[in-house]
């Protein structure tokens, strides 16, 4: 099950691990992305950190940790198709993994109900 | 802000409105920028520059009196011809880019940015001498860019065949549905193309009428920008400003600063300590506007980038940026792009222009 961060990250928890992105509507609103920066393995961040930056044509956005961890994994598919992150924002164009993700960080993101609610009233 | 009489169009099409030069503009529709430039290079794009200023200058001695003001002399320029030009103060900054079009002995069309057209109307009327007379046709004229290799089938398939059409940098009237008009073959993205001028109020049924053509789609400014991005062309308040000068941005060899006097000369004919350079940078992250050149050896600053994005044709980021020197860096010299803002440092080596080779405009 997924959880949303207000900054537009997707968080999906298994165990202590998780994998993180960019959602759908944070993709559309950016247009045709161009570059991820994928964070380096082992790097440690805390929940809000900076952990990716994600390119447009027309700009770079950073990308920030939904939740805390070490990152144990990255989309190396990114690399050479960054429209990845356009057309399957919530799959295939995930950025990274992290361990050490703590349940209650998890827990205080939002739900897709509740993210979809957010992002209505952004509209 | 200001609107376009195809803003309406633009909503119902899904653009993305955000304000350019005080007017408000759709910088992409949904198929997105990248689709939209793929557009333009194979096929056929149409972009509304209806935002864009032009004035009518007239009167018999009309040649002589630009010829003061601009630093490329257009009393030689044939009626029929389109000419690229700058106005600028007298140290030789750039007020603005522009098309000079020369209608007849005494007429000229002067073709201007939108956000400096204001400008530009008060320096023009400010420094023509009174029996130069001077109209202002921006709520009178409407225009929209047709550019593509595929642009002249569409022509030809609404009943304007090649063989009629102006030679490249030349224009012509022209009746098309059931319009008089004005096309020029120029444009601003490298390709194949026209400039077509026509009433203000027909803009819309001018805009359906080609959009209906199965080889056009819209395109908006995002992808303008990267198409002239590729091809080196520069953008009024990115690579041009009050501060730059018409022979930094590199088109000194266009401009007659010898044996004559106008506006800024003196001040242009001093050799320039710094030249607008192509980057290609070693990756798909760009460098942007903004962002410090320096020397990679000896990590001295070099310059500034003045534009920069990902460039689609080339699969690389480019930028164009100012680089200090009394010539300009040769091909292939390595730079670094460094900002201290967000700690980026990204290799890129000077490269000719314009970035994109295979463009069809003069085709």
């Amino acid at each position: 099950m997924k959880r949303y961060s207000k900054e537009h990250e997707w968080v999906e928890l298994q165990g202590t691990e998780a994998v993180m992105g960019i959602t759908a509507y944070a993709a559309a609103e950016l247009g045709d992305i161009t570059y991820v920066e994928v964070p380096a393995l082992g790097k440690k961040v805390k929940v809000n950190d900076v952990l990716c930056v994600v390119e447009s044509v027309k700009a770079a956005s950073d990308v920030y940790a939904p939740v805390g961890g070490e990152v144990c994994a990255v989309n190396g598919n990114l690399d050479a198709d960054p429209a990845l992150v356009n057309q399957s924002s919530e799959d295939k164009g995930w950025f990274c993994r992290l361990t050490g993700v703590a349940q209650t960080e998890f827990d205080a993101l939002m739900t897709a109900d509740q993210y979809a609610a957010y992002t209505a009233g952004l509209k | 802000m200001k609107q376009t009489p195809l803003f309406e169009r633009h909503r119902a099409l899904g653009g993305r409105m955000v304000e350019f030069g005080g007017w408000e503009m759709p910088v992409q529709y949904p198929a997105g920028i990248l689709a939209e430039h793929r557009q333009c290079r194979e096929a056929a794009a149409l972009f509304d520059t209806c935002h864009m200023g032009v004035f009518r200058l007239s009167g018999p001695t009309v040649g002589a009196a630009l010829d003061a003001m601009l630093p490329r002399s257009v009393s030689g320029q044939a009626p029929g011809s389109c000419r690229y030009n700058f106005l600028v103060n007298a140290h030789g900054g750039v007020l603005d880019d522009l098309l000079t079009y020369r209608m007849d002995a005494g007429t000229f069309l002067l073709v201007v940015n939108a956000g400096t057209a204001e400008g530009d109307a008060a320096w023009l009327r400010a420094h023509l001498p009174p029996e130069v007379k001077f109209e202002d046709l921006r709520e009178a004229w409407g225009k929209l860019d047709l550019q593509g290799p595929r642009a002249f089938e569409v022509l030809a398939d609404l009943g304007v065949p090649v063989t009629t059409l102006p030679a490249y940098y030349h224009w012509m009237p022209l009746s098309l549905f059931g319009l008089e008009m004005l096309i020029s073959r120029t444009g601003y993205t490298g390709e194949r193309g026209v400039e077509l001028y026509f009433p203000r109020e027909q803009a819309a049924m001018v805009w359906d009428r080609l959009l209906a053509h199965p080889l056009v789609k819209p395109a908006g400014l995002g992808a303008r920008d990267t198409l002239r991005l590729e091809m080196g062309y520069p953008l009024y308040g990115h690579e041009l400003n009050e501060t730059t000068t018409p022979v930094e941005a590199g088109f000194g060899r266009l401009l007659n600063l010898r044996d004559r006097e106008s506006i800024g000369a003196t001040a242009l004919r001093q050799p320039p300590a710094r030249h607008l350079t192509g980057l290609r940078l070693a990756s798909r992250r760009a460098a942007r506007a903004g962002m410090t050149v320096i020397d990679p050896v000896s990590g001295q600053t070099l310059g500034t980038i003045t534009s920069g994005a990902f460039s689609p044709n080339l699969g690389v980021a480019v930028a164009l940026a100012y680089v200090a020197g009394a010539a300009p860096p040769a091909p292939g010299t390595p730079v670094r792009v460094t900002d201290p803002a967000s700690g980026i440092v990204l290799d890129a080596s000077v490269a000719p222009l314009p970035f994109y080779r295979q463009g069809t405009a003069t085709t």
